[in-house]
């Protein structure tokens, strides 16, 4: 593989979506949303310190508050880079671009790893820029800035990349609407097989569990999330929950105690890459 | 050693059940201009994408510049113009073309020069800087004309290159295609105009449900001279044992009432005008000339259409070697 041709691909990617404007759509009503979210916070916090609201529990109301905000964002996110990622390879198949770029010296392969390249690095760096905002007007209007920021948009960066890789991987043989349908179904099973599994803990069904923990296993999205969750979560949040309603709090999907184990994390490296790898054979495999 | 650009031999390709490529034996000499004809349905892009590795074969072997089909070193020296495409519709014609000679693998420091040679060969100065997704379908086919001609490849593979130009943009082409040749490139036309593949071709092959039917030079193909006439007074002249033609040639009348020599010797074309007249026939119009590719074209098609499948093509018009 030629990483002269993998870069050639990944900047034509990003030069892509900068022409085509969806980002700057996407950059501006993340904005105009940060902007309403700054204004929201700042009117409950004005509102409860007037009422001589305990200030823990004003911060506390914050945090979950930010908390149900990053949900909004992963899905928006999530939902972006599979409408991004789907028609990437998909489109230039039945536009025939596809055909005119491969007559060249360039492997499929440098085709799908520029591409998946160009766009882990729009979605990542959007996440990152969005995400860094909004925890800073929080921050600013209430006094409340979540424990480990870093922590909460790696994961939301990583989650968004494996949906793209998911969505790539699926356009490399399936059209582009197919591709992005397909993998919005799978994210949204991940994330009900994530509340399956907890409520499944706390009413003891074990194989209900384990039949969550299974799609959560194959689509590691929602474990991802829950990495979100523990790096805006308070620590007096977590310690409040240490006692007897530990096992319902456990069961709330807005909740996470303790950060996804590293095995889990190194697992879904390990599944982008697989998913990446599966695309190129796919797509290697394919008639034009 | 003769250099070929392309070879195959029994190449086939088959989809499920559907045979699109039977059998497909060329051969294409570096720097000549080849005509791949045949109906629509007949296999040849099929064939083109196999040369270029988009698709593999379900059998036979070819080789591509000495190369076998796909080789990434192959792919570096051809330039190909795809029949039904667009270019990314968002990157201006110069970007089109600066991403395809960094394909290419052209070195940066020439690639400015090459892409200022090309788009003035094709005459799209002046509409470089503007988006591709405004560009008319006859526009794009410059473009990707311009595209295929990038860096001098050693074999230029063009589907349909003129199905979206007026006459003007039609004869522009063929100078193209002629330049090109100069500059050493073998071409690969792949055409329905057959008027244009006459005009520029140097050895054509017919292609029909999917093998080839009649392969050579034009010369070979089109080898006999004929001679047409339109000539009145002289009810005798279509009788051949009567006709004061017969010794020029076998005679015939073709379906608009000429009357028609073929073979017939060039040189003996005024004798036989003057043998018309002397035998008191009034000639009205004289057209000298073979026949046409177009004539040996629907020819070879329909005679195969109707006969079956099994049948070999005719030995007079079987691939020559």
């Amino acid at each position: 593989m030629s990483p002269r041709l993998v870069l050639v691909i990944a900047s034509l990617t990003l030069r892509e979506i900068a022409r085509r404007r969806i980002l700057w759509v996407l950059l501006g009503l993340s904005i105009a949303s940060v902007v309403l979210v700054g204004w929201g916070v700042d009117r409950l916090v004005t509102f409860a310190r007037a009422e001589d609201v305990d200030e823990l529990q004003v911060r506390i109301g914050v945090s979950q508050v930010l908390i149900l905000i990053a949900f909004m964002f992963s899905f928006v996110l999530a939902m972006s880079a599979a409408f991004l990622a789907a028609p990437a390879i998909a489109s230039d198949v039945e536009t025939g671009t596809v055909s005119a770029m491969l007559a060249r010296p360039l492997r499929r392969a440098e085709l799908v790893v520029g591409r998946w390249l160009g766009l882990a690095l729009i979605v990542a760096g959007y996440a990152a820029l969005s995400g860094l905002l909004a925890i800073a007007v929080v921050g600013l209007v209430s006094g409340h800035t979540p424990p480990s920021p870093g922590v909460a948009i790696a994961f939301l960066a990583f989650q968004s990349v494996a949906v793209l890789t998911l969505a790539l991987a699926l356009g490399t043989r399936l059209p582009s609407i197919a591709a992005g349908a397909i993998t919005v179904v799978l994210f949204g099973l991940g994330w009900f097989a994530g509340v399956l599994s907890s409520v499944a803990v706390v009413f003891g069904a074990a194989p209900l569990g384990a039949l969550g923990d299974t799609v959560r296993i194959l689509i590691p999205t929602d474990g991802l999330w829950r990495g979100v969750i523990y790096g805006l979560e308070p620590p007096l949040v977590i310690l409040a929950t240490a006692g007897r309603n530990a096992q319902a709090m456990r069961a709330n999907p807005f909740f996470a105690g303790e950060p996804p184990p590293a095995a889990f994390v190194a697992w879904s490296a390990a599944w982008v890459l697989l998913v990446l790898l599966a695309g190129i054979a796919m797509f290697r495999r394919r008639e034009l | 050693m003769t250099d070929l650009a392309i070879e195959t031999r029994g190449l086939r390709k088959q989809y499920g059940a559907t045979v699109a490529l039977e059998a497909l034996d060329i051969r294409v000499e570096a720097g000549e201009v080849f005509g791949f004809l045949g109906p629509n349905g007949a296999g040849k892009t099929t064939a083109v994408k196999l040369l270029l590795g988009l698709t593999r074969p379900s059998g036979g072997e070819g080789s591509v510049l000495g190369r076998p089909l796909g080789d990434l070193g192959a792919r570096r020296r051809i330039g190909y113009l795809p029949e039904l495409f667009r270019y990314q519709a968002w990157l201006t014609a110069r970007e089109v073309l600066d991403l395809h000679a960094s394909l290419a693998g052209l070195p940066s420091n020439r690639r400015r020069a090459e892409v200022d040679r090309v788009l003035a060969l094709v005459g799209l100065v002046g509409r470089d800087r503007d988006r591709t997704g405004g560009f008319s379908k006859g526009m794009q086919q410059r473009l990707g004309l311009a595209a295929a001609l990038l860096g001098d490849p050693a074999l230029v593979i063009l589907d349909e290159p003129t199905s979206a130009l007026d006459p003007v943009g039609r004869e522009d082409v063929r100078a193209i295609i002629r330049d090109a040749r100069e500059r050493g490139s073998a071409v690969l036309l792949n055409s329905h105009l057959l008027g244009e593949v006459e005009r520029l071709c140097d050895h054509v092959a017919i292609v029909n449900k999917g093998r080839v039917v009649a392969a050579g030079s034009l010369a070979q193909l089109l080898g006999e001279q004929a001679v047409r006439l339109h000539v009145t007074g002289l009810a005798s002249a279509a009788d051949p044992s009567t006709s004061p033609l017969a010794s020029f040639g076998p005679v015939s009348v073709d379906d608009e009432g000429w009357l028609v020599v073929r073979p017939v010797d060039p040189e003996r074309i005024p004798d036989l005008v003057a043998a018309v007249v002397a035998a008191g026939g009034r000639v009205h119009a004289v057209d000298p000339g073979r026949r046409s590719l177009e004539d040996l074209f629907l020819g070879l098609v329909r005679d195969d259409n109707a006969d079956n499948a099994t049948e070999p093509a005719d030995d007079a018009t079987a691939p020559a070697a």
